[in-house]
């Protein structure tokens, strides 16, 4: 497929399909606590109202913080669905989420300040995962660039399992899921109150929102990347992987920071690291 | 430009007025930039070059200077009764003077000193960030002495003086071929760093002074070891000739070499000394830290990469680096004084120029050219950045600057500038990053671990700062004039920089680090363009943002932030339980109960003491008892990869300018 239609697709197509993923999110987390849910375009209708809503901030250039993260969070997907350099994708993940970190530090309250400094930790604890991911990426395929990537003949999952099960522990942190929704808790009653989100509302939620949209498409479309040498197999997976997610959510109750850090951690070291040892070893 | 700075030195201890000593220091300032720039146009990509005046004079010269310096430590050490000092400076010079004796005649060098864009580069450094260090220096040592530490003797002669010699040596480092002219200017950076830490004369200073200068002697001493050693077995006594002439005779004196740059460029068994250096002025630690000093020590590490890359020594300096840069950022997090947070950020990015250096490929050497750049720009913008706020609020904590963004607004602005060029994409330390990661998977891809997790640390450290100058409780008031005019030039000049060396660093990587790479390796390392857009074009959103206050306050209703209780007085208080009214405060998290300091560095000085050791050991052994005089007869064997350098015998032109 030329690269520019896969721009054009996933820009026009991540939001939709971003959307009823988060549909289908509600609705089968309802499910399995034995509620009826919301409809599926549920979410769509909240951007929608969010929307129209008047736009209260506590800091005048909060929201600015907000425009850049949505921008830089699409910038990151072009990047990956273009098929560049996967190493400069994560650079540019880290700057959309840096922008993000910096607007709750901005709008200057306590809530939001504590989700901030939680969601770093949480950078802090995935992201050696996620270089490591892309680093067994290359020692597989010999290429950083996701289009050399996803041609690869074999599946990458059978090189690298440990990464695999190690990426898919920070997939949850990255989705802001429990055990490790520390720093914006999806439900507003806590001692969180709404964590990093609190001072944001209309507009800027609505933005917040759509990011996440685009970046849990992005997310899975990572996930794809270890079984594209049998695209069918990928895009099951990739729903799989969204499953267990939002089953491990309805599972599990939130972790300490410490537990996140020293668990993802861990992870990394052993699962990631480890299997990239073994696949040195194996190449000398 | 090695003599101008210094005997501008000389001149200035001997004036005292503020006036006289303002002339002078912007007018060197401007012949150094000057001849800097005129430095980059001349300089033709491989040349060497010898002075035209009889050498023996000038060897002379330069034995009686390390004679005199050396007199002169002994005298510190018994003074301050450090036999370690002593002994370790007695050894050096006993050593030096034997054998300037024994071969005295015969130590002549074909050529003294050497150009290439190496050291243009590092010269551009220098004189650049260097001047503007000391352009910075002028207003803020006067604010120093009159209003925030009047306690404190004013000896503003020495200080400048030192400045500028400190200057002149860095270009002799840079420039030196000869290795005892090498050796002399190495010495003289030490010996000035000792007397700038110790500036203030409290006894936490001169405690941390002579720690510098242990430390500093102590690799000093192995450089000194390592020149007689490459003299015994090879009759040469230059570095070029050192870096050519291949791994049988080289590799011990490289070894030995490479531990004196460990030293000097403050990696883990020995980075406290950096640490304590930050008792000094604020200019001081900008020198240390970015232009000269720690530079001048990743500097000849980079230089010896084609003799120790893939050997064990290799290999283990390489593990220094690796364990520094990880040991470094992960304690950064703990640290909330803002100049410990950067003397940690330096180590640790000095760690990964040193894990490039060990590991010598030529990815790793382009990539390690490039963060000795981009850091030296971004950490000085930094730290002037920090003295400038130190002054105004009369506090380095990072708390302290909670809400910088209303009070100083352009400082701090700058300052997120800097925090952006040091770890964010798209700016220079980001782009040298993935050079760094790339080079690393493909020579050892075990080490990789140590990258991904302390960058994962830095990113931690870096932001929080940066949210705690963007963040506002109460209202503030404004500082009435943030700066004077030498630290805006400073301040202004370095905050372009850090902008200009991004975008304009796929042209500066190639008229001067690709050459210099391709002369040695035969081959080099580049980013490819399509790379090159995509940073551009982050560069360019990046660069937007500040556009996006046009629209500030518009369209917008301000509310009070949400406190959980009822606010009082806007967001600065609110009515808790009890019915009390508490303040709102917000403090950063150190994780000083997850990461303990203590035992990071503990650790950190094991493990390092233990690869020197092993590195030491395995370079002795495998050149003095392996071949056992084999490599004594050849003095070039065939092993050494590398290709060997042109020397071209005169380059009148570029002569003229040093």
């Amino acid at each position: 497929m030329n690269p520019w239609f896969r721009l054009v697709l996933y820009l026009v197509g991540a939001p939709v399909l971003g959307c009823l993923l988060a549909g289908w999110d509600r609705r089968i987390s309802a499910r399995m606590q034995s509620r009826q849910g919301p409809p599926i375009l549920q979410p769509f209708y909240d951007v929608c109202k969010l929307w129209q809503k008047e736009n209260i901030v506590v800091r005048r250039s909060q929201n600015f913080y907000i425009f850049f993260f949505l921008l830089l969070v699409i910038f990151t997907g072009a990047l990956f669905f273009a098929g560049s350099d996967l190493l400069l994708v994560i650079f540019a993940l880290t700057l959309a989420a840096i922008f993000f970190v910096l607007g709750a530090y901005k709008a200057s309250s306590p809530y939001s300040f504590i989700g901030a400094e939680r969601e770093l930790i949480q950078m802090m604890a995935y992201e050696p995962m996620v270089l490591l991911t892309a680093i067994g990426m290359y020692m597989v395929t010999k290429s950083f660039a996701v289009d050399q990537i996803a041609s690869h003949p074999t599946l990458l999952v059978v090189a690298l399992p440990g990464v695999f099960l190690g990426f898919l522990y920070t997939l949850e942190i990255k989705f802001r899921k429990s055990p490790f929704d520390l720093s914006c808790s999806h439900h507003a009653h806590q001692e969180l109150v709404r964590g990093m989100t609190t001072e944001f509302s209309g507009r800027a939620l609505a933005l917040i929102e759509i990011a996440h949209w685009y970046e849990n498409v992005f997310l899975l479309g990572w996930v794809y990347l270890f079984f594209a040498a049998s695209p069918g197999l990928g895009v099951a997976a990739s729903l799989l992987v969204f499953l267990a997610v939002i089953f491990v959510d309805n599972v599990f109750a939130r972790l300490k920071w410490q537990a996140v850090l020293k668990s993802a951690w861990t992870v990394a070291a052993v699962l990631g690291f480890g299997n990239i040892l073994v696949l040195s070893w194996l190449s000398h | 430009m090695i003599l101008g700075p210094i005997a501008v030195g000389a001149g200035l201890l001997c004036f005292k007025h503020d006036w006289l000593r303002r002339v002078l220091v912007v007018g060197l300032i401007g012949v150094v930039c000057a001849c800097v720039l005129a430095l980059v146009k001349t300089a033709v990509p491989m040349a060497a070059s010898s002075l035209g005046t009889d050498h023996r004079w000038v060897n002379l010269a330069v034995t009686v200077a390390e004679l005199g310096m050396g007199l002169y430590v002994i005298y510190v050490g018994i003074q301050a009764r450090r036999p370690l000092i002593v002994t370790l400076m007695l050894a050096q010079v006993g050593l030096m003077t034997w054998f300037e004796f024994a071969y005295g005649t015969k130590l002549e060098a074909a050529h003294n000193l050497f150009l290439d864009k190496f050291s243009v580069l590092m010269a551009l450094i220098n004189g650049l960030v260097g001047g503007g260090i000391c352009l910075y220096a002028l207003g803020y040592m006067r604010d120093y002495h009159e209003t925030a530490h009047p306690e404190v003797a004013d000896r503003r002669p020495l200080f400048f003086a030192l400045l500028c010699v400190f200057m002149g040596a860095m270009f002799g480092i840079i420039f030196a071929n000869n290795l005892l002219w090498l050796f002399l200017f190495w010495e003289i950076t030490t010996l000035c760093s000792f007397l700038l830490i110790g500036y203030t004369r409290t006894p936490e200073a001169t405690t941390n002074a002579l720690r510098a200068l242990v430390m500093n002697l102590a690799g000093g001493l192995a450089f000194a070891l390592g020149i007689v050693w490459f003299y015994h077995q090879s009759g040469k006594i230059e570095l070029q000739e050192m870096i050519t002439s291949g791994r049988g005779v080289a590799l011990l004196p490289a070894a030995l070499l490479c531990f004196a740059g460990l030293t000097k460029s403050a990696q883990i068994p020995f980075s406290s000394w950096l640490l304590g250096a930050m008792v000094a002025p604020t200019p001081v630690s900008a020198l240390l830290h970015s232009s000269t000093m720690v530079k001048a020590g990743v500097y000849l590490i980079l230089r010896l990469a084609p003799v120790i890359s893939g050997t064990t020594v290799g290999l283990m300096v390489a593990l220094v680096g690796a364990v520094t840069f990880l040991v470094g950022s992960v304690a950064a997090i703990t640290a909330g004084d803002a100049k410990k947070v950067l003397a940690y950020s330096t180590i640790a990015n000095l760690g990964l120029i040193v894990l490039c250096g060990g590991i010598g490929t030529y990815a790793a050497v382009w990539a390690g050219v490039l963060l000795v750049l981009f850091h030296a720009v971004a950490k000085c913008l930094l730290f002037l950045c920090v003295g400038v706020v130190e002054h105004k609020l009369h506090s380095r904590d990072i708390e302290a600057m909670s809400g910088l963004i209303l009070q100083m607004p352009r400082v701090a602005v700058m300052m997120l500038i800097g925090m952006a060029g040091m770890f964010l994409a798209p700016f220079g330390m980001l782009i040298s990053k993935w050079a760094v990661l790339k080079a690393v998977v493909d020579a050892y891809p075990s080490l990789s671990v140590f990258i991904v997790f302390g960058s994962s640390a830095t990113l931690f450290f870096w932001v929080k700062w940066m949210g705690k100058l963007l963040e506002v409780v109460g209202p503030r008031e404004a500082v009435v004039q943030e700066l004077g005019f030498g630290e805006s030039v400073a301040l202004y000049g370095l905050s372009a920089a850090t902008f200009l060396a991004c975008l304009f660093f796929p042209l500066i990587s190639s008229a001067l680090i690709e050459p210099y790479v391709q002369g040695v390796y035969g081959h080099t390392a580049s980013m490819s363009q399509g790379n090159i857009t995509i940073m551009m074009i982050m560069m360019l959103m990046v660069m937007l943002f500040p556009l996006s206050f046009l629209h500030y306050g518009r369209g917008v209703k301000v509310m009070d932030a949400y406190l959980g209780g009822a606010n009082v007085q806007s967001s600065v208080r609110f009515l808790g339980s009890g019915r009390q009214v508490h303040p709102v405060t917000m403090n950063n998290y150190y994780l000083r109960d997850f990461f303990d300091e203590a035992w990071l560095t503990r650790a950190g000085v094991r493990c390092g003491g233990a690869l020197l050791a092993i590195m030491l050991g395995f370079a002795a052994w495998s050149t003095v008892l392996a071949p056992a005089g084999d490599s004594r007869l050849a003095p070039g064997p065939a092993a050494a990869p590398t290709k060997p350098i042109a020397l071209s015998p005169s380059l009148r032109s570029a002569t003229d300018n040093l």
